[in-house]
């Protein structure tokens, strides 16, 4: 059994987003990029599946920009077999990602696609569904436990208020959560022989994929301020301010 | 428990830090001899993310190991148009007139104004282009030595929990062996520090000193941005026996880079070097470039400023010291960069040079060194910072244009440093508590929001890295002689008192430290130790600084 798992170049998590002068995004010109930290709980888990024989092969897959390279090395740092860049300028919307992603489907014959449950630069929350949908396959979104037996994925996911079970008839479509798995550090030797592994690269417009926006950015704006909090000295002061001053309890 | 056995790779030579002297020494090795194998490593995140700097930088050293920097699209875009300098008062400033003759070395026609961390980005992929291996996210954590040889250095474990023991997620180091080491850890490297004691390479060299430089990045609207600007200041806020001064540069898209450095060997232990640098913006010289606009990020980092009379031995049998692990900056003209960069090249044509004989240590090196311009501006140099160290700001600044306009840095004598930075601290109760108005959350800031600009980050679960020799020296030396100096010099707040006044013990906020080491240099005693975090740690340094 294969798995395909899509992985995304964002904006560090360590970072503090920076929105551009004039409104237009967040500015990522000399900022740190690094794997959407939930991508890597994606690789973790195929890497685990593989590991435990229920999966022959990882093939990570990321679209975008030539540095994306980098991204798709440390995912085969973290064990993955091989990987495949398709090239583009353009920061696609997720539509246009899960159409790609539907084009690879088709051509690498993967059981199971496990991606991030949201990427944390837009947090759209959506190629894992649209591409379910474009390939009306089953889809276990908020992963918090996935299991391979029989021919089937059963996988726990995180709702509101608790965790729902769903079984699923492979192929099928899984987002990771951020309790499904600790991923593993990439380590020295590891990256090393990473850089030896398979990297395909195919320009985006090969794909004959119509990748136009369909959003539009009205503006970019930071959150508000926060008021300055204070420091209380003891659990009755807390209990007392909450009482007199913030009238919450 | 056994050992878990490390994996570990030959490389003919091992470079220990990702800053311009260790990628200059890697570009040079392959250009020289495209066979040699070059492995770097940087404990940062990626190339970059630790370094702090002004930085007009000099491109001599660069022309020479890149003619086409330009057209390889060197990130050295903003030419400096104008420059200043004031000498300040609490109220006003004086501008030093006829700069490039008074204060020659502070003259800077021909020279750049970048982020240097853009710049050993760029350094970084023309590297990787000539096959050099870079590898950002490993710090060097131990020197390995056999038969009194270095013969390379090991990462350090990762996934090891706050109390040493090896988590879910560890892996252990691994072993990078080299015929040759070049230890280019910038000033006060944590390996650099353990060679020279084991190699004893400090015998005949003055003690080293060294100045703290804290930075801020701002962006400013495009009406006040004047591209090319560089402007100096000193005097105000230091006393007459501080070194130091500010600095602000304009350059690239409407940003400014301000930030202040201190001499370490200051006499204080009330003194604060980040409330130092807030408050100088509040004088009219620095706010009226700063008003209006937002600070973008926030970084420090120690500088090497002994000079030609503390540099080091530079060779030992397996490897060299490079850069600012050696101790190469002009002082007067607070760069370093091209001179890190100088040291780099010279030492991998040594290393080439001892390859083809097999010879152990690189000697040749030594010759080159003080066979070049890098010498020779290192030697007329020499005086200055001494001065200052001697005869204080005013003495200091008199015996600089002297020696710029009549001895031309050709003085028959050499002054030498006598101190080290630790043991300059005056006792508590002699010394005056400096007024520090609080910060004001426009132009001023406090230490938190400060750190939290410099997107630093560390693994929580990992034993402390900053370690006490002796922890019980801190209560009596440090708290009752020094009221915990650390507490001021740390520009991240890492060092706090808790229960000051019931049992006043030692906080490390380990979490939050950007890797200036300073507390290395400055404790009393030198009871701090920093040693090398989990890789990757550390400040994540953007565009800018
Ligand atoms: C990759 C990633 C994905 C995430 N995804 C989700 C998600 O899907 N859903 C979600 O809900 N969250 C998500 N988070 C956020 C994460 O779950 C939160 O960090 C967590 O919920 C914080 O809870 P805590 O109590 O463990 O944090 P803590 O670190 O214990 O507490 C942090 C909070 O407590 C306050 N605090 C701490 N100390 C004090 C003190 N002494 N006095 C007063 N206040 C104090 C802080 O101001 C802060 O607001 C994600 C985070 C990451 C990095
Ligand atoms: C505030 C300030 C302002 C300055 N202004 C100027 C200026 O305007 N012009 C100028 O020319 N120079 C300036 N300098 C000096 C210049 O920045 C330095 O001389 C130069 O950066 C030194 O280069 P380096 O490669 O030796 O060390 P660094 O630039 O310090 O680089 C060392 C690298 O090694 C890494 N490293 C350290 N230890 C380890 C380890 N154990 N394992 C792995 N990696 C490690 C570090 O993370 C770092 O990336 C300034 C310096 C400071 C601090
Ligand atoms: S703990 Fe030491 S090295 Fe870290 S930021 Fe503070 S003074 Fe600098």
């Amino acid at each position: 059994m294969k798995i395909l798992v899509p992985v995304k170049r964002v904006v560090d998590y360590n970072i503090k987003p920076r929105v551009k002068a004039d409104g237009s995004g967040v500015e990522t010109a000399g900022v740190k990029m690094s794997m959407n930290p939930f991508d890597e709980i994606a690789v973790e888990e195929a890497v685990r599946l593989r590991e435990k024989g229920a999966a022959s092969e990882v093939v990570v897959v990321s679209i975008g920009v030539q540095q994306a390279q980098d991204t798709l090395r440390t995912a085969m740092a973290m064990g993955a077999d091989r990987a495949i860049l398709v090239l583009t300028d353009e920061s696609p919307e997720p539509l246009a990602v899960a159409k790609v992603l539907k084009t690879l489907v088709e051509k690498e014959g993967p059981s199971l696609v496990v991606l991030g449950k949201q990427a944390i630069d837009d947090d759209m929350n959506a190629t894992g569904q649209m591409l379910a949908g474009l390939l009306g396959w089953g889809q276990g979104t908020f992963a918090s436990k996935v299991d391979v037996v029989d021919g089937r994925v059963n996988v726990s996911r995180e709702i509101d208020g608790g965790t729902e079970q769903v079984s699923l008839a492979l192929p099928a479509i899984i987002t990771a959560d951020l309790r499904l798995n600790e991923p593993r550090y990439a380590s020295l030797p590891n990256i090393m022989k990473a850089k030896k592994k398979p990297l395909e690269t195919i320009p985006a417009a090969d794909l004959g994929v119509d990748m136009t926006p369909r959003l539009t950015v009205v503006s970019v704006a930071e959150p508000a301020e926060r008021k300055a909090g204070i420091k209380v000295g003891s659990a009755t002061e807390l209990v007392e301010k909450l009482r007199n001053e913030a009238k919450v309890i | 428990m056994s050992e878990p056995v490390r994996e570990s790779m030959e490389f003919d030579v091992v470079i220990v830090g990702g800053g311009p002297a260790g990628l200059a020494a890697a570009i040079r090795l392959r250009q020289l001899s495209p066979q040699t194998s070059v492995c770097l490593i940087e404990k940062g995140s990626e190339i970059g993310a630790h370094i702090v700097s002004g930085a007009v930088i000099e491109p001599r050293a660069l022309a020479e190991l890149l003619p086409d920097w330009r057209e390889r699209g060197a990130p050295l875009d903003t030419p400096v148009t104008a420059e200043d300098m004031f000498y300040l008062t609490e109220t006003g400033s004086i501008r030093v007139p006829m700069l490039d003759k008074v204060m020659p070395h502070m003259a800077n026609h021909g020279n750049y104004i970048v982020s240097l961390g853009e710049v050993c980005r760029w350094l970084a992929v023309q590297a990787e282009e000539l096959g050099v291996e870079i590898y950002p996210g490993f710090a060097g954590a131990e020197v390995l030595i056999e038969r009194n040889r270095v013969v390379g250095v090991a990462t350090g474990d990762m996934g090891v929990g706050r109390d040493g023991k090896p988590g879910p997620n560890y892996q252990p180091g691994m072993e990078l062996r080299g015929r040759y080491t070049l230890f280019a850890e910038g000033c006060r490297g944590s390996l650099t520090k353990q060679v020279m004691a084991h190699y004893d390479l400090r015998k005949d060299a003055d003690p080293q000193t060294y100045g703290l430089g804290i930075k801020e990045v701002w962006e400013i609207p495009a009406e006040n941005h004047r591209p090319g600007l560089v402007q100096h200041s000193f005097g105000w806020p230091l006393d007459n026996g501080t070194y130091g001064g500010a600095w602000l540069y304009h350059f690239g898209e409407n940003l400014v880079s301000y930030g202040f450095v201190i001499g370490l060997d200051y006499a204080n232990t009330w003194l604060s070097p980040f409330e130092e640098m807030q408050r100088v913006k509040l004088h009219l010289a620095f706010r009226q470039h700063l008003e209006g606009g937002r600070r973008i990020s926030y970084g420090a980092r120690a500088l090497s400023e002994g000079g030609l009379q503390s540099i080091p031995r530079l060779t030992f049998p397996g490897g060299a010291l490079i850069g600012d692990s050696a101790g190469f900056l002009n002082v007067p003209k607070i760069k370093g960069t091209h001179t890190s960069m100088k040291s780099g090249m010279l030492a991998a044509e040594a290393v080439v040079d001892a390859m083809k004989t097999d010879r152990a240590e690189p000697g040749s090196y030594t010759q080159k060194v003080r066979q070049s311009w890098l010498w020779q501006e290192l030697r007329t140099a020499r005086n200055i910072r001494p001065a200052f160290a001697r005869f204080g700001a005013m003495g200091g600044a008199v015996y600089a244009g002297l020696d710029a306009m009549v001895l031309r840095g050709r003085a028959p004598w050499t002054l030498h440093f006598k101190h080290q930075d630790n043991e300059t601290l005056r006792a508590a109760d002699l010394c005056a508590k400096p007024f520090y108005p609080k910060p004001d959350g426009k132009l001023t800031f406090d230490r938190l929001s400060s750190v939290f600009l410099s997107a630093t980050n560390h693994e929580e679960d990992q034993p402390v890295h900053l370690r006490l020799k002796n922890p019980s020296l801190w209560k009596t030396v440090n708290w009752d002689v020094f009221h915990a100096p650390e507490a001021r010099y740390c520009p991240a707040g890492v060092y706090e008192v808790a229960d000051e006044q019931t049992a006043p013990h030692l906080q490390i906020n380990a979490q939050n430290c950007v890797h200036c080491k300073t507390c290395d240099i400055k404790d009393p005693t030198q009871n701090i130790d920093w040693t090398t975090p989990e890789g990757g740690g550390g400040p994540n340094y953007p565009a800018g600084m």
